[in-house]
């Protein structure tokens, strides 16, 4: 290319700035959120897989069973077999912390068994006590650790209902960015009643034998529910479970990038409809079609790389500040207890910068072909509509063969526990949508043909001749509703099912706990006696918690034994809490009938206490607490088959008139501070629904953006249109109109052309919804929700979006007005 | 006296290798027994573990022959340590009694030491030390004795041993009945007795390589609650088996300028009988001085011990099979001692047996 091209091409973009800003800032919005979103989980999946490693060490196979863990006899039978070289258990307790948010992991080891397998995890006592790191009150903290809690000399942890304290006897030095820590296995057991049992076992085998055989030789020794698997299998479990969330936001973010190769798109369209004689005139002047075309793609590249490479600055920030203030898990509680670091990623970077330039050039591809087609002559000779070149056909068959499309790909499964089929269904059904618009445009004119308002006449009549426009206007404005109108119903369905699952869920008066499901306090039957016997109590119901795992390949789900009948609730979506047929029951959540493939009145064989237990599906409900899935089963069942009489949670009913507040004191009064957690349902309810809008507030930052580009978009194109038709308007002034009456032309187009998009957007929203909803959200966390569409705001929103385009129409369009009508109409002549 | 739970209480603090009281603060169990003068020794039950006591070993150590005739020395050590911790614990798991093991080969051809260890928490059947016989074990490293024989058996993946040592006579305790003083303050003692000229036979792994081995070790049991007095910087032990039958231990107990605080010895004559003598009657001369490359610490590897019997003074010669006989364990247990097979001769270079020599507190002071 000659010198003078880059002047000739660039310097375009230096004089349209508003327009070139616009785009750059899409397009770095678009890659800034794509890249921290990647950025920040691979950060945190990275964190969270050198944990592991860390904490699995030098292990070839890992042991591991349910929660509340297996008997410790496995260990001793373990550690005595040829093919094992070295045996390191592990009692792993998540400790609360009284009058602290969240637990504390601490994993009670055997220092001597740690030299081989799991160096990472020695302590390093102070002081020079022989003994340091064996005595049963002294706790190791990682660096995290200490920092997380300000703690340095003591610790107070709770174990039931009653305190351990804990004495800060030193560090984990080979432990950096983990929240954790170490204590003698003997104290752990006995301090967080787990005595007789293990957690996991951490295995490395002798020399000489694989993982294939030492499994096949070791299988036979397990109990039922505890499985041997390779040690950085857990890993792989956190990589699955948080992967469709990362999935969704990372979908978000390619939305926000395409928004911005739109708005590339309609800013280079304005700017080629611009220079159109100016081209003519190169052209004529033998500039070949091909290197002006090239000149065109480099402008869009320029801008594409220019906003790319802001994108990427922009996205090391972001996720800078996600991780101060939002978590490694952006909100969504994949990775709690991790403080990851933010590092540079050269090869995600690298393909978020070329996203960028390929936004670019895409962008400016179709207007540079367009404007090339135009004959020379014809090019010279100024003021034909170079948007005629885009010839927006309706083709109502394509459309329907996308329609058909999209539903043929929701019925796929998902992809590797990714709902591949349902992204391409929403991208099918956008498609259609765009299609679609010429014919919405056409049916809205025709509905309102018979107007006698000259300017009503002369907007239909313009959008009729020129659907292209329509559809270039209208495409972003379709893309962005439809996918701001789905989201808004997906979220307030989402939103609102898990409002009526709290109703259903929390039916008693009063809730007692004594930790989370996963946490290290629990009540005794005693206990239990003693809350009951507080007047004004009525009844109790006593709720147990547990893992267990189905199969070795997948996460454990977790284990509920709590009274099924008397109300107590459970929010079923097939079968009946009236279990008739022979057997046990068990009621499984919508995770297990998925992930399990289980249905109502199919055997499920859970593994209690060490055996095999069989029971039968008697009906499946909706537990949005748990994306792994559990199973409810019967207490006095649960206690029958495992001896196991803890209790997590208890669930009061208080006797008529009595006062919740008054109960709660007098039963906080029997127990060590801090010890329970006493709470109403409405506590429960709102702190639920808090975390749930914690969860889906990065989703709607990014679905803010994603608008917020559409209607960049619709500014430029409105921008690009009216400048074409300056000499329109010289004429329109011309034969009698005033410049209030084109401003009222302008207006009416573009609430027009917004209101067609607007329109088409709400339909398909609908549609993406429904996909949102039935497939994508099912088939990434499996949970059902109810259809629920918030009228209201998605009315307000369509109407204010009309309205904006108005605006932004007649704004866009008061340059090209504020020529002389004398000036305009010459210019064509 | 021996040869530490130096490697055992590393092991489980590795930082830290300074100067500690003998007993950790805040033990929880009953106080450890105190060695008095006195006690009578019976003899299988006192084969086996005091469990009560705060540290136990036993200790073999000998030279070996292979087929080819090539000499190594070996030795191999169960230490038996009472914490005081989680006594009372109903866990599986309570570290009240620790066992540590240790194997080492000296081997003039590699140069320098080949060794291994392990520790563990007693609980059996991983790890322990049994009462009223000689039965400590960790893994499928163990040290026995059954069928009137020891067997001591370890296994590193760099090398192994797996050895019968046949005891002649009956034990033979040192110091007065047993009780074995260690410095000026009688409190510092222990219950200690030998098994000299213990004739041995069995195979090495060198290497991967097996060679059928035979010679002559030494065994000490000894068991105690406090040996080392605040003033002691570390020892000189020697045991040695003679080529007339005859055996000798000697040790001595420095302060920190290098000057013995106590000195003993137990010599058996040919015949059977035993001598043992007092602080004055022992004196041991370092002579030739070995720099460690390693660690910088500067060792006497070779000695003269002279002993005042009834029957005149008596002078040994220490010779060793290597000069590189140190055990480096700062970077697992913290302690670094010499530990090596040493040649003894008379004055005119005549030889007169073989033996081990350990030599402490030349480059720090072992935590005992």
């Amino acid at each position: 290319m000659s010198p003078v091209l880059p002047r000739i091409f660039l310097a375009s973009l230096k004089r349209r700035r508003l327009a070139s800003a616009l785009s750059l800032l899409a397009i770095a919005l678009g890659v800034a959120l794509g890249l921290a979103v990647q950025l920040i989980h691979d950060a945190a999946l990275g964190e969270f897989g050198r944990g592991i490693r860390q904490l699995a060490g030098g292990a070839d196979l890992q042991v591991v069973g349910p929660r509340t863990g297996f008997d410790e006899q496995l260990y001793f039978q373990l550690a005595q077999r040829a093919e094992v070289a070295a045996a390191s258990p592990v009692v792993e307790v998540d400790a609360r912390m009284p009058g602290r948010e969240g637990t504390l992991r601490i994993l009670g080891i055997d220092v001597f068994r740690l030299a081989g397998i799991q160096p990472e995890l020695m302590p390093s006592a102070e002081g020079n006590d022989t003994f340091a790191t064996l005595r049963p009150d002294a706790v190791f903290l990682s660096a995290a650790a200490r920092q997380e809690l300000h703690e340095s000399a003591g610790l107070m942890l709770q174990a039931g209902t009653t305190l351990q304290r804990l004495r800060v006897a030193g560090d984990i030095p080979g432990v950096a960015g983990q929240v954790l820590g170490v204590m003698d296995i003997a104290a752990a057991q006995e301090r967080f009643g787990m005595l007789g049992r293990l957690t996991r076992i951490d295995l490395r085998l002798a020399d000489g034998s694989n993982r294939a055989q030492a499994t096949r030789a070791l299988q036979p020794l397990l109990p039922a529910g505890v499985v041997l698997r390779p040690a950085d299998a857990a890993a792989g479990e956190a990589d699955l479970l948080s992967r469709a969330y990362r999935v969704n936001l990372t979908m978000l973010a390619a939305i926000a990038l395409l928004t911005g190769g739109f708005l590339v798109f309609s800013s280079q369209f304005l700017s080629v409809v611009r220079r159109r004689r100016e081209f003519a005139f190169l052209l004529a002047l033998g500039m070949t079609r091909r290197s002006l075309m090239r000149g065109l793609l480099t402008e869009g590249a320029v801008l594409g790389l220019v906003g790319g490479a802001a994108g990427v600055g922009l996205a090391y920030g972001l996720a800078a500040l996600a991780f101060r203030f939002v978590g490694a898990d952006l909100g969504a509680g994949y990775f709690s207890g991790l403080r990851p670091a933010l590092v540079f990623a050269p090869l995600a970077s690298a393909a978020y910068l070329l996203l960028g330039v390929f936004a670019g050039v895409a962008g400016t591809w179709a207007p540079a072909a367009a404007s090339l087609r135009i004959p020379v002559a014809r090019g010279l000779h100024a003021g034909e509509g170079a948007s005629e070149a885009l010839v927006a056909r309706a083709r109502p068959g394509v459309a329907a063969g996308f329609l058909l499309a999209a539903f043929l790909l929701c019925q796929l499964p998902p992809w590797q526990g990714v709902p591949a089929g349902g992204y391409l269904a929403i991208a099918c059904l956008l498609v259609t949508a765009v299609m679609l618009v010429p014919v919405a445009s056409h049916g809205l004119t025709a509905l309102l043909q018979p107007r006698r308002s000259p300017v009503l006449r002369l907007a239909t009549a313009r959008l009729a001749a020129a659907p292209g426009q329509a559809v270039v206007a209208s495409a972003g404005v379709v893309a962005s509703v439809a996918l701001a109108v789905a989201m808004a119903i997906m979220v307030s369905s989402f939103r609102s099912s898990v409002d009526h699952w709290l109703d259903a869920v929390l039916p008693a008066d009063l809730y007692v706990r004594a930790s989370l499901g996963s946490g290290s306090g629990f009540l005794t039957p005693g206990d239990v006696a003693r809350i009951a016997a507080v007047p004004g109590v009525a009844s109790t119901d006593a709720v147990r918690a547990d893992s267990v795992r189905l199969d070795a390949q997948r996460p454990a789900v977790t284990l509920i034994a709590r009274a099924v009948h008397s109300g107590w609730g459970l929010p079923l979506v097939a079968g009946s809490l009236a279990y008739e047929g022979s057997g046990q029951p068990a009621w499984i959540s919508e995770a297990v009938a998925d992930l399990h493939q289980l249905s109502v009145g199919q055997p499920l064989e859970l593994p209690l206490a060490g055996e095999p237990q069989r029971f039968m599906v008697a009906g499946i409900w909706r537990d949005y607490a748990r994306q792994n899935g559990s199973v409810v089963i019967d207490r006095q069942c649960y206690i029958r088959l495992t001896g196991d009489e803890r209790v997590n949670d208890l669930a009061l009913r208080l006797a008529p008139a009595i006062e919740p507040g008054q109960v709660a004191a007098a039963i906080r009064e029997r127990f060590d501070a801090d010890t329970l957690e006493i709470a109403v349902p409405a506590k429960i309810r709102r702190i639920t629904l808090a975390i749930f809008d914690r969860t889906f507030f990065i989703t709607y930052l990014m679905e803010a953006v994603a608008v917020l580009i559409g209607l960049f978009g619709v500014a430029t194109t409105f921008a690009a249109l009216s400048t074409a038709r300056r000499s329109e308007f010289g004429m329109l002034r011309h034969l009698g109109m005033t410049r209030a009456d084109i401003a009222r032309l302008l207006a009416t187009e573009g609430a027009w052309t917004a209101g067609v998009g607007v329109v088409t957007g709400i339909l398909a929203g609908l549609a993406v919804a429904w996909v949102l909803i039935e497939v994508v959200n099912r088939q990434s966390f499996h949970w059902s929700m109810d259809f629920h569409l918030p009228y209201l705001p998605v009315g307000a929103f369509g109407t204010g979006l009309v309205a904006l385009a108005a605006a932004v129409a007649v704004l866009a369009g008061r340059r090209a007005m504020s020529h002389s009508a004398v000036r305009a109409v010459r210019e064509d002549w | 006296m021996r040869r530490l739970a130096v490697m055992l209480l590393g092991l489980l603090m590795l930082a830290n290798v300074g100067a500690a009281e003998a007993a950790g603060p805040g033990g929880e169990g009953a106080p450890y027994p105190e060695v008095r003068p006195g006690r009578s020794f019976s003899f299988p039950a006192d084969l086996g573990a005091h469990p009560t006591y705060r540290t136990e070993w036993w200790y073999a150590t000998g030279w070996l022959e292979d087929e080819t005739g090539q000499a190594r020395g070996f030795q191999v050590t169960f230490f038996r340590v009472r914490s005081r911790i989680g006594e009372g614990s109903a866990s599986r798991f309570a570290p009240s009694q620790l066992i540590i093991a240790h194997v080492a080969l000296a081997d003039a051809a590699q140069g320098r030491l080949l060794h291994a260890e392990r520790s563990a928490r007693a609980q059996p059947p991983l790890a322990g030390a049994e009462e009223g016989r000689t039965h400590a074990w960790i893994g499928d490293w163990r040290f026995s004795f059954e069928d009137g024989r020891y067997r001591a058996i370890a296994r590193d993946p760099a090398f192994g041993i797996d050895l019968e040592l046949h005891p002649e006579g009956a034990p033979l305790l040192n110091g007065e009945g047993g009780y074995s003083r260690k410095a000026p303050a009688p409190e510092h003692a222990s219950y200690y007795y030998s098994r000299p000229q213990l004739r041995v036979a069995g195979e090495i792994i060198i290497a991967g390589e097996r060679r059928t081995v035979k010679g002559h070790a030494w065994l000490d049991h000894e068991w105690s609650s406090q040996v080392m007095p605040a003033e002691a910087a570390g020892w000189d032990w020697v045991g040695l088996n003679l080529l007339d039958g005859g055996a000798v231990m000697a040790f001595q107990m420095r302060d920190r300028s290098g000057k013995p605080l106590w000195a003993a010895a137990t010599v058996r004559e040919v015949g059977g009988e035993a001598h043992r003598l007092p602080p004055q009657a022992v004196s041991f001369q370092p002579g030739r001085r070995w720099l460690s490359p390693r660690t910088g610490a500067e060792y006497p590897v070779e000695w003269s011990i002279s002993l005042q019997l009834p029957g005149g003074r008596r002078r040994l010669d220490l010779r060793p099979l290597m000069d590189d006989q140190e055990l480096d364990g700062r970077r697992s247990t913290g302690a670094v001692y010499w530990e090596g097979a040493v040649s003894v001769t008379q004055e005119d270079g005549t030889a007169l047996g073989h033996g081990y020599l350990e030599m402490t507190g030349y480059a720090n002071r072992p935590r005992l």
